[in-house]
């Protein structure tokens, strides 16, 4: 099952080209990675996918991105879209309210109002992101007050708040400590029986340690797409082999 | 060799750190001093003068007649009233507007009209206040006069002018504000599906209120120590606009007002003896206020992280 098409889409900042012809299928219920050198286009293709570029003056999309079928820039409205397609942050970036609130703004902003249905949804979220039992006493206190980890848990989880399909992941680990990592990694392993996960990173061993598919980008371009093991272990590309083998980037 | 024009440069920059250093203790102390000179000289000259005249009837006696001959009376309630309905009301509206305004610079504005309408607020908060004295006497005062009758020398003339006075400051501190708040406060809220205006009326906004209440206090402190322009619109009378608390009477807002700041100035060049000492006990009230709408500023953001500072 299909969650994302991409197809051939070209993405410019302006008058640069940040994307190149790029094709790949997300598959519903796995983790796609994407790795590549500083630069490359990952965040650029992520950001894509729920389209965050929008945001940016003069950036322009072109090809097609179907969810499901439906092409997200013509037919969807990016409200919906972003509903449906949660993003967590490189850095952690939970709001300057409570725990509770951080996890509450998403279905209040989509119309729940009841209280015993909103603490069934923030209890459920915390324990989905494994942080409950370390907030469960601290849930009125503000989400600013948590460690780097634990704020990261707190976005995953406040992600999860709002039921979406698909969660995009922009180097969620890259400024933790590697416990908080592993818990990470973990709790996105978890997730994907519920989930569908594409997460940007530039670790290699994360990508291998956590992910079922995995693209290589180089400068704009996809160069090779395709199952994490065979990626890493008998990649048909030359500059993919001298990437994962750290001859450069 | 070597080392020895290493010392001697590295003596250099040593002292060279030593003199600026003392350099700008020297002129941080400079505006330090200047305040508690003031504070000095106002409740030095003050404080005696509201005890001779006695501290409740100075705050609530009602009759102003400080140059009678035989029975001067000292009561600066109409002016410590003036004030305080001009600056609440003028802060209610001042407040909202410049707040949306800011939102709406931020947030909404074509690229193509932000710098116009920026550089345009920026010049209203840089030009001297005898020039909206000017606009007062010129535009709102007729207004007042053609629409509700009297003089137009009013406290509604007032309130508009101070209106119009404390926009630029909230509309540009406001905007700092919301500007410093980091983006990625705002990227987070949308990527949850939330809309541009849920966004930055629930997440964006709020992480600003620390900022944006800096911005409120000053403007207040601007309504409350506006002097100049209030003199030229208010009609300087020292009398109660209607009776306590009922300021939305149309005759209460028609009635000529004096502020506090407006009644100082305009009594200090000829007053001598107790009536000039009186005008520094009203300096010592004005005092009291602004250093009262500081404490609250404090309290309010006590919990609150202002971004604009921080970065
Ligand atoms: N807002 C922008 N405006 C113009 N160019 C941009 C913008 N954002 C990114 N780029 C350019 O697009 C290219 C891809 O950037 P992108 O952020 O997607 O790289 P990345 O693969 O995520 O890199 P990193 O691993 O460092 O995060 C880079 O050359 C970058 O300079
Ligand atoms: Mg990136």
């Amino acid at each position: 099952m299909t969650a994302f098409e991409i197809n051939n889409v070209n993405l410019f900042y302006s008058d640069f080209q940040a994307l190149h012809d790029v094709n790949l299928k997300v598959n519903k219920h796995e983790i796609t990675a994407f790795i590549g050198p500083s630069g490359c286009g990952k965040s650029t293709l992520l950001r894509a996918l729920n389209r965050m570029n929008d945001l940016i003056d003069g950036c322009r999309v072109e090809g097609e991105v179907l969810l499901n079928g439906v092409d997200i820039y013509k037919e969807m409205d990016v409200n919906v879209l972003r509903k449906r397609v949660g993003m967590v942050f490189q850095k952690p970036n939970p709001f300057p309210m409570s725990v509770y609130d951080n996890i509450a703004y998403g279905p209040r902003v989509h119309g729940i109002k009841s209280k015993p249905q909103l603490n069934e949804i923030v209890e459920r979220c915390l324990r989905d992101a494994a942080i409950w039992d370390e907030v469960k006493d601290r849930l009125k206190k503000s989400a600013l007050s948590l460690s780097g980890g634990q704020q990261q848990r707190l976005c995953i989880a406040r992600s999860l708040a709002v039921q979406p399909d698909v969660l995009l992941m922009d180097e969620p680990t890259s400024a933790l400590d590697p416990i908080s990592t592993a818990k990470i990694e973990e709790l996105v392993i978890q997730l994907k029986k519920q989930y569908t996960v594409v997460i940007v990173t530039h670790n290699m061993q994360q990508a291998t340690r956590i992910s079922d598919n995995t693209g290589f980008f180089l400068m704009g371009e996809m160069i090779e797409y395709g199952k994490t093991s065979d990626i890493f272990s008998v990649p048909s590309d030359k500059r993919t082999e001298d990437y994962i083998t750290g001859r450069f980037g | 060799m070597d080392s020895a024009i290493q010392q001697k440069t590295s003596r250099r920059v040593r002292a060279i750190e030593v003199t600026t250093k003392i350099l700008f203790l020297v002129c941080s102390l400079v505006a330090a001093l200047t305040l508690l000179l003031i504070i000095f000289f106002i409740f030095s000259n003050g404080i005696p003068a509201i005890m001779e005249v006695g501290a409740i009837n100075f705050l609530t006696g009602r009759t102003w007649t400080p140059t009678h001959s035989t029975n001067p009376q000292f009561g600066m309630l109409p002016m410590l009233y003036a004030t305080f309905i001009s600056t609440i009301i003028a802060f209610i509206l001042g407040s909202k507007i410049g707040k949306w305004g800011a939102i709406y610079l931020m947030f909404f504005c074509p690229k193509k009209i932000y710098r116009p309408i920026k550089t345009m607020v920026e010049l209203l908060g840089g030009i001297p206040s005898v020039l909206y004295g000017f606009f007062g006497v010129a535009v709102i005062l007729p207004f007042i006069r053609n629409n509700f009758g009297g003089t137009g020398n009013s406290l509604l003339a007032a309130i508009i002018i101070l209106t119009m006075m404390i926009l630029p400051t909230i509309i540009n501190l406001g905007e700092a504000a919301i500007r410093a708040v980091p983006n990625h406060f705002y990227e987070g809220a949308l990527s949850l599906g939330a809309s541009k205006t849920e966004s930055i009326f629930k997440v964006v906004v709020p992480a600003a209120k620390g900022g944006i209440n800096g911005a409120y206090i000053l403007g207040i402190g601007r309504a409350v120590g506006e002097t100049m322009a209030v003199i030229m619109v208010a009609g300087n009378v020292s009398r109660m606009p209607g009776t306590l608390g009922d300021f939305f009477q149309t005759s209460t807002l028609l009635a000529p007002v004096r502020t506090l700041t407006s009644g100082i100035a305009m009594e200090m060049s000829y007053a001598s003896g107790l009536h000039r000492d009186t005008l520094f006990g009203i300096g010592v009230v004005l005092f009291i206020i602004i250093i009262s709408l500081n404490l609250t500023l404090a309290i309010l953001n006590r919990n609150q992280t202002n971004y604009a500072k921080e970065s």
